[in-house]
This record gives C-alpha cells, sequence and structure tokens, in this order.
C-alpha cells in the first residue's frame, strides 16, 4: 500500500513539454532522488564480466555496503572482498598503506589465486592525493604472477569528467596484450551484453567468417586476452566508447563506434563504415531495401496490436531514447512521454525533430526530487518501453530490458516491434522486476 | 587484519542509520555525498522504499564544490527542494568527502533553519560508523528537539510506553513491531509511540506522557538517555519478544517508580556456564533472544556482537567483535550458531546453523 507524505505538488520543474525543454539539461542538478528501479549495472555487474577475476574494494562502510551486497545479491559473494577505511586512516595514517596491507591479506587469507584482481580504489583516495602507482606496483611485486587492473569508485568526479562506469570499460581491456591482430577477428568492447546472434553486425560478419569476439562471452581469461587479436575494435555502447578508442590507440587497432540507433540512414551509414574497414563490399541497396521492409513491417504489426494505446518510454531501455520515440512517432505510435535526466549529444538530431514535430511530447525527469511525491500513472493504462517509463507510470504491460541489451540496427527495431508487442501481450510484475539490479545477472531475490 | 573482509558483508552505515530512523516523520533527509550513499541506502538498507513515500535525497556533491567548498550550491538546493515539499524538518547527513574538507554542517543547518523557517539539524555522520550511531544520533535529536513537555504527566492511562530504537534495519517489516507492542499489550500496557516505526512526528513529540521507555535496540539508547535527561523519564532495555515480555512487563513497572540501576533486563539472572549456543547481532535484540532461549529450554547462550559502541549492553560471556577475522576466529568452537545466512562462510563446517536474516546486514535478501 502506497503511503504518500506531504502536501500536494505541482510538476513543474519535473515534467517538462519538449517544446519548452532546453538542451542538453533540460532540467536543473539539484538534489537528487534515486527511484526503486534498479536494473542498470553497476560497476560490480559490468567488472564481473572479466573471467577468472575477483573484485576488491578500498572504501568507507557506507559506500561499501552498496558493492559488497551487489555480489551478494548476483550469488557472487565468492569473488568480492573488501577493506574498510576507516576515520583513524584518514587522519592519522595514509591511504597507501591500508591499501597495500588491506588487499595483500585478504588475498592470503583467500587462498584462491585469481587471474586477476579488480582493485577498486575510491574518492578519498583522489582526495588525499594517495600514491596509486606506488600502490599498483608494491601489489605487483608482491604477487607477481596476479594482473591488478586499476578500477575506480570516484562518482565525486563523475559530473565534470569521466564515469567509474566508463574508466572501467576501459579498465578491463587494459590486460590486453600487444600483438598482431587476426584478418578474420572482430573485438566488440566496452558492452554488458553480447550482440545478439541476429544482429546486423553478428549477421555480416558471420557471412564474411569472422570471428566476433565479446567479453560477455568470455569463459577464460585467455578468452579475454584473445579479444586482442581482433583486426577492428568496435564499440556500439556509449559508455564504452572511451575505452574502446583507449585500447585500440593503444594496441594500434582499428576502430569504429557504432552506437545502437533506431534511424535507418545512420543505421545503413554504419554497416558501410563496417563493410569499408573490413574491405568487405557494401551491402546491396535490395539487401537494405529488404531490411527497412522488414522493420516497417515489424512497426507496422505492433501498431496494428497497440493502437493508439499510450507509449512511454526511457533512457534506461535504450540510450537513444529520443530516436527510439521519433521513430514509434513516425510510424503512428501515441508517445506521450520519455524519461530522461539529460539529453546525450548523439540525440540533438531527435531532440530538434521532435521539438518541431512533437513539440506536446513530455520529458520527465526520473532524479529531480518532485518525482517522489508526484502521482505515479494516470488513468490509462500505458505500454512502457523500459524499467523506469514502467515504474513511474505504474505500467505493468512494459518491455523489461535495459542498457540497449543486446539490440543492434535494423534487427534493434524489429525486435524492439516484438518486444513491445509481447508487452502488450502479457502482464508483468513490475515491482517484483524492476527492484532487482543488473537486468539479466543471475539474481537471489 | 581487523579491516579486511574476504567473504562477509558489511553491517549498514550511519548515514543509512539517520535515514531509516527519520523515515517515517515527514522530513526531509539529506546525504551530502556524490552518489553512492542513497542508491545503498535505498536498495539495500530500505525495505519501504517501494511502497511508502519519504524525503529522502542526495545532494550529489561534485568535486569542484568539494574543493571549492561551495556550500551555497547545497544550501540553496534544499531550500528549494524544502520550499516545494514542505517537510516537518530537515537533517543533514555527510559522508566522507565532508567529513574530509571539514564541511561545517551545524552552520550549514542554521543558515536553512532561518531562511526556510523550518527546523534543520546536522547528523554528524560520515560513512565509516554502523547504524547504531547513525540511527541513534538522528533519534536522539528527535528527542533534543522536537519532544514536548507534556501538558499532564499522565494521558489517562497509569502504564503507558514508548518503544525506542524500532526501525526496519532491526526489526524487518511493520508486522514484525505489531507483534512486540502486541506482546507489550497483553501485560496491560499502553504504547504511546514507537521510534520510529508506525508513528508520525506528533505521536513521538507527545511521548513525554508516557509513564517510561523501552529500549527495543541499541538504536533507542541515546534518545532514552536524552529523555532522562530532560523529562526524567526511567528507562529499560530488552526486546519484548515472546519469552521476556514478562520480565520486561515487571521491569517497566519497577522503572515506573525509578530508573533501575541496572536496566537491561535480558542480562539479569543469565546462565553461567559456558555457552552452548551462539547468536550473532545487534545486542538488544538478540541479548533478549539468548536469555528467552536460556529461560525456555535451559541452554547457555551467548552475544556475539559485531557492532560498535555496544560493550555496555553485553553480559559476561558475551563479546564485541568487530571484523570478519575476529568473528571467524571466534566461532571456531561454536558448535550452534544462530545468525544472518550471510555468516555461513565464516563458521566452522560441523557447526549446526540457524538462519536469522538481519535486514542491517543482509538487507533485503532474505525479506519475503
Amino acid at each position: 500500500m502506497l503511503q504518500r507524505a506531504g502536501k500536494k505538488i505541482d510538476s513543474k520543474e519535473a515534467v517538462l513539454k519538449i517544446k519548452d525543454a532546453s538542451y542538453p539539461a533540460p532540467f536543473a542538478s539539484e538534489l537528487e532522488y534515486n527511484s526503486p528501479v534498479h536494473g542498470n549495472w553497476n560497476i560490480v555487474h559490468s567488472g564481473m564480466q572479466v573471467p577468472e577475476s575477483i573484485q576488491i574494494y578500498v572504501c568507507a562502510d557506507n559506500c561499501m555496503r552498496g558493492v559488497v551486497l551487489t555480489a551478494a545479491e548476483m550469488n557472487a559473494a565468492d569473488r568480492f572482498s573488501f577493506v574498510i577505511l576507516e576515520e583513524q586512516d584518514l587522519l592519522n595514517s595514509n591511504l597507501e598503506d591500508i591499501t597495500v596491507e588491506g588487499v595483500t591479506d585478504v588475498l592470503n587469507k583467500r587462498g584462491d589465486h585469481p587471474k586477476a584482481v579488480l582493485l577498486f580504489t575510491v574518492c578519498l583516495h583522489h582526495f588525499v592525493g594517495s600514491n596509486l602507482d606506488y600502490i599498483y606496483s608494491e601489489l605487483e611485486h608482491r604477487f607477481p604472477d596476479i594482473c591488478f587492473i586499476r578500477c575506480y569508485m570516484d562518482p565525486i568526479m563523475q559530473k565534470h569528467g569521466l564515469t567509474p562506469d566508463q574508466k572501467l570499460r576501459k579498465a578491463v581491456y587494459d590486460p590486453l596484450p600487444d600483438g598482431e591482430p587476426d584478418e578474420k577477428t572482430v573485438s566488440v568492447l566496452g558492452s554488458d551484453f553480447a550482440l545478439n546472434e541476429s544482429s546486423d553486425i553478428k549477421r555480416l560478419l558471420k557471412r564474411y567468417g569472422y570471428t566476433v569476439r565479446e567479453l560477455p562471452t568470455c569463459d577464460t581469461w585467455q578468452d579475454l586476452l584473445d579479444m586482442s587479436k581482433g583486426k577492428v575494435f568496435l564499440d556500439i555502447y556509449p559508455a564504452g566508447k572511451y575505452g574502446m578508442e583507449t585500447q585500440a590507440r593503444r594496441l594500434n587497432r582499428e576502430h569504429l563506434y557504432l552506437p545502437g540507433s533506431f534511424n535507418y540512414e545512420e543505421i545503413e551509414q554504419q554497416l558501410k563504415q563496417l563493410t569499408d574497414a573490413l574491405g568487405l563490399p557494401e551491402l546491396t541497396e535490395a539487401e537494405l531495401t529488404r531490411e527497412k521492409e522488414s522493420c516497417e513491417s515489424a512497426l507496422a504489426a505492433a501498431k496494428d496490436l497497440i493502437g493508439d494505446m499510450p507509449v512511454a518510454l526511457d533512457y534506461l531501455y535504450h540510450p537513444r531514447p529520443l530516436g527510439l520515440a521519433k521513430l514509434l512517432l513516425t510510424h503512428g505510435f501515441n508517445v506521450k512521454a520519455v524519461y530522461l535526466d539529460g539529453i546525450s549529444p548523439e540525440e540533438k538530431d531527435a531532440f530538434d525533430w521532435l521539438q518541431e514535430c512533437a513539440p506536446e511530447l513530455e520529458l520527465i525527469a526520473t532524479i529531480q526530487v518532485k518525482m517522489r511525491m508526484l502521482p505515479r500513472g494516470g488513468e490509462k493504462e500505458v505500454l512502457a518501453i523500459g524499467q523506469k517509463a514502467a515504474y513511474f507510470s505504474r505500467s505493468r504491460h512494459f518491455v523489461n530490458l535495459v542498457q540497449g541489451e543486446g539490440l543492434y540496427g535494423f534487427d534493434g527495431i524489429r525486435r524492439t516491434a516484438e518486444l513491445m508487442m509481447e508487452a502488450y501481450r502479457e502482464e508483468k510484475d513490475t515491482e517484483q522486476l524492476v527492484v532487482q539490479k543488473g537486468w539479466g545477472c543471475e539474481c537471489c531475490l | 587484519m581487523r579491516q579486511s573482509y574476504r567473504i562477509i558483508p558489511i553491517y549498514t552505515a550511519d548515514v543509512s542509520g539517520v535515514c531509516s530512523a527519520l523515515y517515517e516523520l515527514g522530513g526531509m533527509t539529506v546525504m551530502h555525498d556524490p552518489s553512492g550513499c542513497n542508491s545503498t541506502y535505498n536498495t539495500h538498507d530500505e525495505i519501504r522504499w517501494y511502497d511508502q513515500d519519504s524525503l529522502i535525497f542526495i545532494s550529489g556533491l561534485t568535486e569542484i564544490d568539494a574543493i571549492l567548498g561551495n556550500d551555497r550550491k547545497f544550501i540553496d538546493d534544499i531550500e528549494h527542494a524544502a520550499r516545494e515539499l514542505h517537510p516537518k524538518f530537515i537533517a543533514l547527513a555527510g559522508s566522507p568527502i565532508p567529513f574530509m574538507n571539514g564541511t561545517d554542517f551545524p552552520a550549514i543547518a542554521r543558515v536553512i533553519e532561518v531562511e526556510t523557517g523550518i527546523p534543520a539539524f546536522p547528523v554528524p555522520t560520515n560513512g565509516m560508523h554502523d547504524y547504531v550511531y547513525g540511527a541513534g544520533i538522528a533519534l536522539e535529536e528527535i528527542a533534543k528537539r522536537f519532544v514536548e513537555v507534556p501538558d499532564s504527566k499522565k494521558d489517562g492511562s497509569s502504564r503507558s510506553v514508548n518503544l525506542l530504537g524500532v526501525t526496519p534495519l532491526d526489526f524487518g517489516p511493520q508486522e514484525n513491531v505489531e507483534l512486540l507492542k502486541a506482546n507489550l499489550e497483553q501485560y496491560g500496557w499502553k504504547v504511546v509511540s514507537t521510534w520510529a516505526m508506525g508513528d508520525e512526528l506528533e505521536t513521538l513529540q507527545r511521548s513525554a506522557e508516557a509513564d517510561v521507555n523501552l529500549v527495543v535496540s541499541a538504536v533507542g539508547l541515546r534518545a532514552a538517555k536524552v529523555l532522562r535527561e530532560k523529562f526524567g523519564m526511567p528507562y529499560v532495555v530488552g526486546t519484548p519478544n515472546q519469552w521476556m515480555v514478562e520480565e520486561i512487563s515487571n521491569a517497566l513497572d519497577k522503572a515506573g517508580v525509578r530508573q533501575p540501576e541496572q536496566p537491561t533486563v535480558y542480562l539479569q539472572n543469565r546462565m553461567q556456564q559456558d555457552a552452548d549456543i551462539t547468536l550473532i547481532g545487534e545486542p538488544v535484540t538478540m541479548g533478549s533472544l539468548a536469555a528467552g532461549i536460556e529461560k525456555k529450554y535451559g541452554c547457555a547462550v551467548r552475544v556475539l556482537c559485531p557492532l560498535k559502541e555496544c560493550e555496555a549492553l553485553l553480559g559476561g560471556k558475551d563479546k564485541v567483535l568487530l571484523g570478519e577475522e575476529a568473528m571467524e576466529e571466534a566461532l571456531k568452537d561454536a558448535k550452534i550458531i544462530v545468525a544472518d545466512p550471510l555468516y555461513r562462510p565464516i563458521c566452522p563446517k560441523n557447526s549446526s546453523f540457524y538462519e536469522l536474516p538481519h535486514v542491517a546486514f543482509s538487507g533485503r535478501i532474505y525479506i519475503r
């Protein structure tokens, strides 16, 4: 039973018509609310993708609590250890010693011998100017056969620089060795999810006999190291771009950033970039036409089924929520609202288009404080695309998927249409599903 | 090494403790932190988050504001939110970085209170203590600032009591709290207020109308001492589980006349021999359970307490043990262990383990 607090409030500042919204920050940066939707992956989930590794965090109690229970909830407590920082360490000691001795103690107590340790230092290390080079070199000296991967849980820097998530998506590939690439291998870096087998990229590469290497499909440490064999490095997920490009430069690999899109022209262009980079024939006009016709057919089928049911979508479903809104609006869907807190530069064109062609579309914040108090849901049932949209619109008909999963290209559009139909037909237990951390990970709840 | 942990998690920390204690009182609690404290709290430490509103937010502290000491943004953001949301009070909780850079929370609270007219107070946390401290000082502040002098000492009932130290971190869902209250009511006690589940701030403000306070977890001890100092209210310590409620009721009756020298009911008449059973957890709830087991089954029980500043709430056989290493060592000879399931990996394989989930340890994992 929902119990509400306080007086009635208006929605101004948390809900805007897109015609009134500013780019790229439609909502003011103030106090933040965190909804009970937890399907997004955090650094623990992403880090667990590194095979034969463990994670060690060095931080204070409150920061530790969130990450250690993330590991416990995903039944991976045995791959997670930590060192607690206390007041005395800040006031009377130095963080280098406690970090080195703590990690050493943890590794000695564990008794196992992981191939790699993802060692997370935190804001406190940064603020006291800890010598991270010393910390890592000393640990590498003490444990020469363990690869220590430099990871960070320092969200205090995330509004003005790289997020911990972006840094992690670079760090996990730091162990990739230099070497000759394999002409018939492409490596996809930066994603939490493997590309679907039916995705445009996988189908194209399979047709020409390429091996596709991705972290989520690596079973062993050696599999991860073998990702360096890619002749071309790809990234399809925005948060992975920095890491992929950094590694490609380090290893002298050609690289492409091909972010998942809902725009036919952009998808065509990306596929051409890929075929050009690999020296392959471009997709023919006939092939592209077939792909688009297939998308149109899927979208039409979805529209026939869903009709004028209001649609709400969010940034958690896919990093391009405005692009998806545009696609759906141009195919007759009754898109009412997009839940987001900022607008990616990659979405500027879609934003401009929506301002002009769908000025009444609502942009709704997810972290603005009023979202705690505003009524969730309206009179009509909404078809929601994404967990946040489902929670805030109180929908039980929603597409339950995060971060674009393995969707890509024309296939991603078709799959989205199919998932919308599935959501329309089947009711879901929203509360049960959206509170689980790390959609797609093992979860003990 | 005390600070290194191989496999078990850590208890809920002070910042979450503050939020948990103040959750239902209609105030606004702001954690001054970049990000993590917020999601940690509402994911793992707050089982009411989905179904029950509360104004608990994070400041989103940035590196630049921390380094430049830009407290004005913090103040402005809080005041803006407060004018929109009309909280009954504003509580400010600090995290590690504000602790490091010496953020002046008392001054900030004073500025906010003057500029908004809403009572504002700091709760001096830094993310480096456990929830007993955080929730304890939060309730202590409520006792200091909000409890009113009663019009008349009595509300008409001759035997009335406040329950102090009730949060989901130790007691889980509300129905468990109702059981405690029902146990006391069976012995004729009227529960005036419960700090702080199921009651609003206005109810807590009338707490001084009760005859006596019952500290049901370590979280409530600080508030009990304040209420004793302010209003001369006596207190007793113990959790009124089904086996101990009679002793506690008797102790409350006696306390109504005079503050007992030994207020900790569950430490009286304990068995002296070596313990057959080991309980791990918060000292008052586990101590009361230990006393109940001894009374009911005649088996000696000890409590191992992994929380700080709880020595005064433990008996002769009991111990405060901080850190995984000390706990694992102490458990080596344990035959029967009752504890949160996440302790199992450090328990001897040949011991008998009985699961007793504790939200402050395993979070929401075992909440069904």
